[in-house]
């Protein structure tokens, strides 16, 4: 039990104290999954609207391999992105494993199929006539896929949570192609494991309130501009 | 078919000549001739599947078909004009309306359009008012009545001044009290601004009440066109007949024919009078409609040969509200509509022996298929 109090308690001076490694590590966290979650929206938004609205053979194909990308174990995703930068790996010249830049590919590449498949089911489930009934009120094509995607801008909002979501708090592929480097590659949940497997567990209390408190802030911020579009 | 001769249109907004559309293997339309006047309201009537909604789809040019289509004179692409779709617009049965205020829904097609915001203040503030619901400017569309929501889809459409609206059963998901009086209002609005407009609906009523010309469309193809009374009272064949609301339809035999008087003689041997030319022994069906047949409960009445009597006994009764129906067995079965409390008065009941009249004129006499 006392464990669990000192932790909580030394965990308040961390955060409280605003400890530097601690800061550091919350704001590269940020920062890489902010940037994965703008580039699976980017792809996520952008693919799944051109798949919703179009017809072409194999597409169910297409639409059931995304939805499979939805549940990409982190670790393959780490593994894949490991062998692909490895020095001898087909992008081995870029020089970037074990930099932030891989921690971003790696997050990006799972945040997308989760954006993708929330865009792409998000867009379908629009009533049948609504495109006719924006081309019939005389939309180029463009303003047709814009009034669509603010028709189902909720849902395509619930899927930018579930995006960042996936990728803040996922731990396998940033350990495998990060390597938890102090002040240059260990983002929140690579530190808390390994403050755990250490026993320093006020350290490892600390970041999971902090990963738990952006989580939340973020999540809250989102689910505030849902709902009051909701209310409107 | 006589459509096509009746297509010779003195000034037509548009015209089609030859045009198809296929869903799959299927052909699901294939008009060879149809034109719109300017400021014409046509309605399209017909059972669900005949084609109806693929017609006006391909005619919005939503939809890809083959054949002319010409606006004016110019003829549009097949699929996907957005000049063309900028100068008409749709209706669907559902309002489709997009997430937001009336007004902006109201303001959408003139948007799109790029139009400057105090002209596309001054039209959306004048069309909701000419639709009743400028009261309604503010709020989301998902806290309006289904009427209220009908309303704001019509004034999107008229916001843009369309030359031409196609509606595609309008008002079968509303109530009766509102859909009589938004069927009201269309009729007017559409009168007054003069645009053209062609309404798929099943309701005969709503095409009586809203349209010039009626069209019967059925397994794709416009197989009668006229006006609207004119197609209601003299439909050109049995199928038309049924589906416009004819529910006597009498088959029998031409025993003569003089000065425009026909007499025909059922299989059961009664003697029914009509007018029209036919041949003697000619194989004919006469339709009544139920509006036209009247009953008498008591006293007599002298037969003539321009109006029929017939003896019979009520077989069914049934009131539905102000009006009932009665179907009388004069050794085949007449049907006539009667208010209710005329058949309260005469208490008409099942069973009861009865004579039936009907007007020469009221009968329509078609060939059987």
């Amino acid at each position: 039990m006392d464990l669990i109090i000192d932790g909580f308690s030394q965990a308040s001076d961390l955060i409280f104290n605003l400890d530097g490694e601690v800061m550091g590590v919350t704001l590269l966290s940020l920062f890489v999954s902010g940037t994965a979650t703008l580039i699976s929206v980017f792809f996520g938004v952008g693919i799944g609207t051109v798949i919703a609205l179009t017809d072409f053979p194999g597409r169910r194909l297409i639409v059931s391999l995304i939805n499979t990308g939805m549940g990409l174990p982190p670790v393959v995703v780490g593994l894949i992105v490991s062998i692909m930068l490895w020095r001898s790996g087909p992008l081995g010249f870029l020089d970037i494993l074990y930099t932030p830049a891989a921690l971003i590919i790696a997050q990006a590449i799972i945040a997308t199929p989760i954006v993708m498949g929330i865009s792409l089911a998000a867009l379908q489930h629009l009533p049948k006539n609504l495109r006719w009934q924006i081309l019939a009120l005389g939309a180029t094509r463009w303003q047709l896929i814009w009034l669509l995607m603010r028709e189902a801008r909720l849902s395509l909002l619930a899927a930018i949570m579930a995006g960042f979501g996936g990728v803040i708090s996922e731990v396998g592929a940033s350990i495998m192609v990060g390597g938890n480097i102090k002040g240059y590659t260990r983002v929140l949940t690579t530190a808390t494991v390994m403050e755990t497997s250490k026993g320093n567990f006020d350290h490892a209390i600390a970041l999971s309130i902090i990963l738990m408190i952006l989580v939340f802030t973020v999540n809250a911020v989102f689910t505030w501009v849902q709902q009051r579009e909701r209310s409107r | 078919m006589g459509a096509a001769a009746r297509e010779v249109k003195v000034n037509p907004i548009l015209q089609v000549s030859d045009l198809k559309v296929r869903r799959g293997n299927k052909e699901v339309v294939d008009v060879p001739v149809f034109s719109l006047d300017e400021g014409e309201i046509v309605s399209l009537i017909g059972p669900n599947g005949a084609g109806k909604s693929s017609f006006l789809l391909a005619l919005a040019s939503l939809i890809p078909f083959s054949g002319t289509l010409t606006f004016r004179g110019e003829t549009i692409p097949s699929h996907r004009s957005t000049f063309y779709r900028r100068l008409i617009t749709f209706v669907f049965q559902e309002p489709l309306l997009l997430n937001a205020s009336v007004y902006y829904n109201v303001a959408i097609g003139l948007k799109l359009r790029g139009l400057k915001t105090k002209e596309i203040n001054e039209r959306v503030n004048e069309t909701m008012e000419k639709f009743g619901i400028a009261h309604l400017a503010d709020r989301n569309v998902r806290k309006l009545s289904g009427g209220e929501a009908q309303r704001v889809n019509l004034a999107r459409a008229f916001a843009i001044n369309p030359k031409i609206i196609f509606l595609d059963e309008p008002f079968s998901s509303l109530d009766p009290p509102t859909r009589d009086g938004l069927r009201d209002d269309l009729r007017h609005i559409l009168k007054e601004t003069g645009t053209a407009a062609i309404v798929a609906t099943h309701d005969r009523e709503d095409g009586l009440i809203l349209s010039d010309r009626m069209a019967v469309m059925n397994e794709g193809r416009i197989i009668q066109i006229g006006p609207a009374l004119e197609v209601m009272n003299r439909p050109s064949d049995e199928f038309i007949a049924s589906f416009v609301g004819i529910e006597t339809i009498i088959p029998g035999k031409v025993s003569a024919c003089s000065e425009g008087i026909i007499t025909v003689v059922t299989e059961e041997g009664a003697i029914i009078y009509a007018m029209g030319q036919w041949s003697v022994g000619e194989k004919v069906l006469c339709c009544i409609r139920p509006e036209n047949v009247t009953i008498i409960a008591d006293g007599k009445q002298e037969r003539t040969s321009a109006r029929n009597l017939l003896a019979g006994t009520i077989v069914e009764l049934a009131e539905r509200g102000f009006m009932s129906h009665v179907t009388i067995n004069c050794g085949f079965p007449i049907k006539s509509y009667v208010s209710t409390p005329s058949a309260r008065e005469m208490s008409l009941s099942v069973g009861k022996s009865v004579l039936v009249s009907f007007k020469a004129t009221a009968v329509h006499v078609i060939k059987p298929a």
